[in-house]
């Protein structure tokens, strides 16, 4: 088996457009969540979300490119861009055909879909641009990316919902573990802050209407977010003998599937989620510093999670970090654990734990190190990222320093 | 027209897959076999038949002021919110 390291990231979010500035939004606990811009925002009982501000698609863009690329697509190349920019990477040669793309979205072009139901329905409009398929379909981003870098190896989308991300880059780190690839793009990404996007999460009546504050007592639901992160996933020879920097391994990723309920979260398919990632990267307990929760300040989801961890952990639990970033950025579903993992890259790199902010009352039942409010300095070695999917589908990568 | 009471009990007994008769003013949501999605599916029905707005969060139903421990407390309730629309 091959070990696997990364060697690029990049990403945009509500807190920054580039992974240096969304580290910095990390070390300030800075909050990026406000009130939405978006149209038809007086008809949404929700008005807050964790929206990318100033984002000029002609600034990264040509015209033909941009009426081909939804929002999901833009915010993933630009990811990508910086990603395969660190990694100093070049897959024109041979390189191309070992290395491919996989990523998670859990919707695709909601935006597209939008845009265009407006069209035809609100407008009476009988013709749509000719453009609408390809714009929307999940895998536009993945498709685009692999022209954007010449990836001509194993490519595809994976949607699980708030799991995607994770899913997708738990493929991605077992194609270059297996040999099947030598290198791997990975993450994912989501733009669904849009007056469809909002209106259909408003029904389940889960989403808060002032903060998103997990693990706090007084927490009342999440808040959705939209953004992209990519990274690259190398074989560690490879980065090695090339004198790459690397961020961080790949040592270990699991999936479970609760097959119990739609929208409640499991504890046991969680707990074996994170125990199996640990099984799989040869690791013990003990020696997990921090996790990046999924911690989407739903009372379900909260309480479920720590007694997950509680029970995987047992004492050492109570000696563990565990955060949601989810508290900054907001919930980007299909792209959260892909922006999350910039958390758990910061912890072992720079030795900066990420918070949870908003963090206000103490839940005993999540009595957990939730580094409430303000990051803190902390040596780990090992961390882990969870994501739990509504349909029950748990993915848990395992990280250690490099 | 039926009374809120009647429709509310229409509605609930549809969700639970019972006949009307079999709901009572007593019956918890729990009685009835009505899980959270249930739950969260029928405060959409009695908002549309209603054309109310029916304040409630699934995170902490018991902080909504939307009392859901009875049928009895969710007609109550409803009425509330219709008298406050007339």
């Amino acid at each position: 088996m091959k070990r696997v390291v990364i060697t690029g990231a990049g990403t945009i979010n509500a807190l920054a457009h580039d992974v240096p500035g969304t580290f910095e939004a990390f070390r300030e606990g800075r909050c990026g969540i406000t009130e939405l811009e978006i149209r038809d925002k007086d008809r949404l009982s929700i008005q807050i979300g964790g929206q990318v501000h100033h984002w000029d698609p002609e600034a990264h863009f040509n015209r033909q490119q941009i009426v081909l690329y939804d929002k999901f697509t833009q915010f993933t190349l630009l990811a990508a861009r910086e990603a395969v920019g660190q990694s100093g990477l070049n897959f024109d040669g041979h390189l191309g055909y070992e290395a491919g793309v996989v990523l998670g979205t859990a919707a695709g072009g909601v935006n597209t879909w939008d845009e265009n139901y407006r069209t035809v329905y609100e407008e009476g409009k009988n013709r749509v641009h000719p453009f609408v398929v390809p714009k929307l379909m999940n895998n536009a981003a993945a498709s685009h990316i692999s022209m954007e870098f010449n990836l001509k190896g194993p490519s595809f989308t994976v949607a699980t919902a708030c799991a995607s991300s994770n899913h997708a880059m738990g493929q991605a780190f077992n194609m270059v573990r297996s040999g099947m690839s030598r290198a791997m793009v990975t993450g994912g990404s989501e733009s669904m802050l849009c007056f469809g996007g909002i209106k259909a999460w408003e029904g389940l009546r889960v989403m808060s209407k002032d903060a998103c504050r997990p693990f706090s007592l007084n927490r009342n639901g999440m808040v959705q977010g939209e953004g992209a992160a990519v990274f690259v996933f190398e074989e560690y020879e490879h980065a090695r003998k090339r004198g790459a920097e690397i961020l961080a391994e790949v040592v270990g990723f699991a999936m479970t599937s609760d097959a119990s309920d739609i929208v409640m979260p499991n504890k046991q398919g969680a707990a074996r989620a994170i125990s199996g990632a640990l099984r799989d990267a040869k690791l013990n307990g003990e020696e997990v510093g921090y996790i990046n929760a999924h911690g989407t300040g739903t009372a379900a989801n909260d309480k479920t999670e720590c007694a997950a961890v509680a029970d995987v952990f047992g004492h050492h639990a109570d000696t563990l970090m565990i955060s949601s970033t989810k508290s900054m950025h907001g919930h980007l579903i299909g792209g959260t654990g892909a922006v999350e993992l910039l958390a758990c890259i910061m912890a072992l790199k720079d030795g900066v734990i990420a918070p949870t902010i908003g963090y206000e009352e103490p839940d005993p039942e999540c009595a957990l190190d939730v580094v409430p409010n303000v990051a803190r300095e902390a040596k780990v070695d090992v961390v882990l990222s969870n994501a739990f999917a509504f349909g029950g589908l748990n993915a848990v990568l395992a990280l250690r320093k490099a | 027209m039926a009374s809120v009471e009647q429709e509310v009990i229409r509605i609930i007994a549809e969700q639970a897959v019972l006949d009307p008769a079999d709901v009572t003013p007593d019956s918890t949501l729990a009685d009835l076999g009505i899980d959270s999605l249930g739950l969260v599916e029928s405060i959409f029905a009695i908002e549309e038949a209603f054309d109310i707005s029916v304040p409630f969060n699934a995170n902490d139903p018991s902080a909504s002021g939307f009392d859901i421990s009875t049928v009895r407390s969710i007609v109550t309730a409803v009425e509330g919110l219709v008298a406050q629309k007339a």
